[in-house]
């Protein structure tokens, strides 16, 4: 079992931070790998991209929004509890070179993921300007953290609750008009890497995207992750996770996480039902 | 009694008790229900006991197959075990997946006139036995030697390696990716074939010897074979399948419903989707399916999807039937379910609806032209015999390569053409120094056994090593 030591709760509940005891892959692991879960002897086997590691202490850390439910099942976990299974470290590190100014930027949950990022840019030298996005202020995460990843951090909010009202693309388009970016690196929602990607192409500014399709083994065994980019079929598990985000073909992503939409949402209903009923 | 003075071969071969096949489409549990003590006597009766047994000379692990059967004709299920276990750790699974028509059966001499002895049924009846009486001393094992050995991948070669060598005294430690032991025996060959408790058995007599086991370690990333060695390991066996699935490279085939073979199979039995929502692992339920290919996995692919709802379940194959390389039983099982067959026939497009998911399949008939390299007549496509397939589901079971993660990031490791992993035929040896490797990341994908033969080299030539060095 793999031990739950610290808990959090973030964005009103919807998103949950583990710091968990799994010393071998913290030694191992690097910024943009990622790890499979598995709450317990039914549960489904869930990636996700690690927000942190610390191989002194030997634990790492996860931050998910609770969707579905397996993250449900996640959340239910207490400091003390653990994962009956997580494997890992997964797919390929993050490539980071000093490249000069560097945009990154995140939304939702892609936050968490983008940390380690921002920050490994930044220790090795880059100039990172950061801009980060929810749909109000209460779900915006690690924004302290963000603040003192990047030299510089601007903020989005869709309803206008905190920071620029309206979407990250149009803070994007300010600081690629500022000019000279010669990296943006874009972690979030799938429509939001498209669009920041479809933006970025434009000012011809290399791209990379860090995707989160569905997935089994996390080995290349199964081949369920196939993405495409640049019109060649690749696994997102070895091949990424993180691609070329001019290249990914985003639409067929978009549709392939929508593979068990019905089936998970009647099992997250009759989870909830349950879970109601037991209380 | 008038059977002792009779012509041996008067007896017939004694049928496996099966489930119909209407009863059995429509469930998970094992097909052939097994046979009585009463019928595995009466069927070892059958065997005439060869002076030079050519059956021996069919089994890829060397199993004394007249010594088990002759204490079988005896009644001492006991004694049978232990005789099959002195060369083979894992005979419920080889007496229900071996190809033995094509080994030690075929050379049984009794099938040179009618029907061979059923030595795989034989097989299964002993080891079933065994593991509802458990009467039998596991083998005794030798003194310790101090000597550590890593084998990563828990499939059948490795469980083989590892069974061997902890029975020569030395200290072994079984590295597998996924969340249980077993490899492709618990999530390529479907429950209705080979339950998974009986995998998990032969793996809990393998721990009960002293084997250690990490699952969740992925060799290659949270671990490299090179800090295996650093970590006091004296030996490396590297058993990790051919686990990268082929697809077809044609246009449609990232559309929702389709699925490789392996992510088909591993949902179903290793994640056990056939039970969802009451697991958490979701499987798409197909009412028109379709295979392509006509191995084995597809086979179990076709039949896999009938017990998920299928209506219609077809397998697709662009050669003739004369070419199929599943096993007759297997092909005449689903055949029994309902599985249909359309031969000469392959897939050039998949179709899909406004939501991404696959509504269709294009193709083409197929004739057979002059033979390729690999000896069969090759299919070539037929002008103007285009055609569509109405399906819900999609599996493509054409076959799988070996998976780089572990290959790519082990140094001085020599490959072939094909991303092979280069090893001697005799011992198992690859070009790195203190690592063997075998089964089908060295030979392709091949079977339980041929992966259990070559484990069984390898183990004696990891002996030898660390007994007097490479």
């Amino acid at each position: 079992m793999f031990k739950i030591v610290k808990r959090e709760e973030m964005a009103e509940g919807t998103v949950i931070l583990n710091e968990i005891e799994a010393p071998l892959i913290a030694k191992k692991a690097l910024p943009g790998q990622f790890v499979i879960l598995k709450a317990n002897e039914t549960g489904e086997r869930i990636p996700l991209t690690m927000a942190e590691t610390n191989p002194e202490k030997g634990t790492i850390t996860i931050i998910y929004m609770v969707v579905g439910k397996s993250t449900a099942l996640f959340k239910g976990l207490k400091v003390g509890d653990g994962f009956q299974d997580i494997i890992g470290p997964l797919g390929k590190a993050t490539h980071l070179e000093k490249v000069g100014k560097v945009v990154c930027v995140g939304g939702g949950t892609g936050v968490a993921v983008l940390h380690p990022i921002t920050r490994a840019l930044k220790e090795i030298g880059n100039s990172v300007t950061c801009i980060i996005g929810a749909r109000n202020k209460a779900l915006l995460i690690l924004e302290d953290k963000m603040k003192m990843a990047s030299h510089d951090l601007r903020i989005c909010t869709d309803d206008g609750s905190y920071g620029h009202h309206g979407f990250v693309t149009d803070v994007l388009k300010e600081v690629l008009e500022e000019g000279d970016i010669q990296l943006c690196v874009a972690i979030g929602p799938v429509p939001m890497m498209k669009f920041v990607s479809k933006m970025t192409k434009e000012y011809n500014v290399k791209t990379m995207v860090s995707l989160n399709p569905i997935m089994v083994d996390g080995t290349g065994m199964c081949g369920g992750c196939r993405v495409s980019v640049g019109g060649k079929t690749k696994f997102a598990c070895v091949d990424g996770p993180e691609f070329d985000g001019h290249k990914v073909d985003y639409d067929e992503l978009l549709l392939r996480l929508q593979a068990y939409v019905e089936d998970e949402k009647n099992s997250y209903d009759a989870y909830m039902k349950e879970k109601g009923h037991s209380c | 009694m008038a059977e002792e003075t009779g012509k041996k071969e008067k007896i017939p071969r004694q049928p496996m008790p099966e489930q119909a096949p209407e009863v059995r489409a429509k469930n998970f549990d094992e097909v052939p229900t097994g046979q009585s003590p009463e019928t595995a006597i009466k069927e070892a009766d059958r065997c005439v006991q060869c002076k030079n047994p050519a059956c021996v000379k069919g089994c890829p692990v060397g199993v004394d197959i007249p010594g088990f059967i002759s204490l079988v004709k005896q009644g001492d299920f006991t004694k049978a075990i232990t005789k099959i276990w002195a060369k083979n750790g894992l005979p419920a699974v080889c007496g229900r997946v071996c190809p033995q028509e094509i080994q030690c059966e075929e050379n049984c001499i009794l099938g040179k006139k009618g029907e061979p002895v059923a030595i795989g049924n034989l097989e299964r009846f002993v080891a079933d036995y065994e593991r509802k009486n458990k009467k039998a001393d596991r083998p005794k094992k030798a003194e310790p030697t101090g000597k550590k050995v890593a084998v990563v991948g828990s499939g059948p070669s490795g469980l083989t390696v590892a069974g061997d060598l902890i029975l020569k005294g030395h200290d072994v430690t079984i590295f597998e990716a996924f969340h249980k032991p077993g490899g492709v025996l618990v999530y390529g060959i479907p429950e209705f074939r080979l339950p998974k408790e009986i995998v998990f058995s032969e793996v809990a007599g393998l721990e009960a010897m002293g084997v250690k086991l990490n699952c969740n370690a992925v060799v290659g990333r949270i671990v490299s074979v090179d800090e295996l060695f650093e970590q006091g390991y004296d030996a490396v066996y590297l058993g990790v399948g051919a686990g990268l699935p082929r697809f077809l490279n044609i246009p449609g085939e990232n559309l929702i419903g389709i699925f490789s073979a392996n992510e088909y199979l591993t949902r179903s039995n290793l994640m056990k989707a056939y039970l969802f929502p009451e697991v958490d692992t979701p499987i798409i339920r197909g009412k028109n399916v379709i295979t392509l290919g006509a191995g084995n996995v597809a086979m179990d692919s076709a039949r896999t999807a009938l017990r998920l709802g299928a209506e219609k379940s077809i397998i697709v194959y662009r050669r003739s039937r004369q070419e199929v390389p599943a096993r007759s039983a297997e092909v005449h099982h689903a055949e029994e379910e309902g599985v249909e067959f359309h031969f000469l026939t392959a897939p050039t497009k998949f179709i899909g609806n406004d939501k991404g998911r696959v509504i269709g399949m294009e193709g083409l008939k197929m004739e057979l032209g002059e033979p390729d390299e690999s000896g069969r007549r090759r299919p070539i496509p037929i002008e103007g015999s285009e055609f569509e397939l109405e399906c819900d589901l999609v599996i493509i079971a054409v076959g799988a390569g070996p998976n780089p993660l572990l290959t790519q990031s082990t140094e001085g490791l020599e490959l072939n053409k094909w991303k092979y992993i280069v090893a001697d035929e005799k011992t198992g040896k690859t070009s790195k120094k203190g690592v063997w490797a075998g089964g089908d990341i060295v030979t392709g994908s091949a079977t339980v056994i041929l992966a259990m033969g070559a484990g069984r080299k390898a183990a004696d030539s990891i002996h030898d090593y660390l007994t007097w060095g490479w």
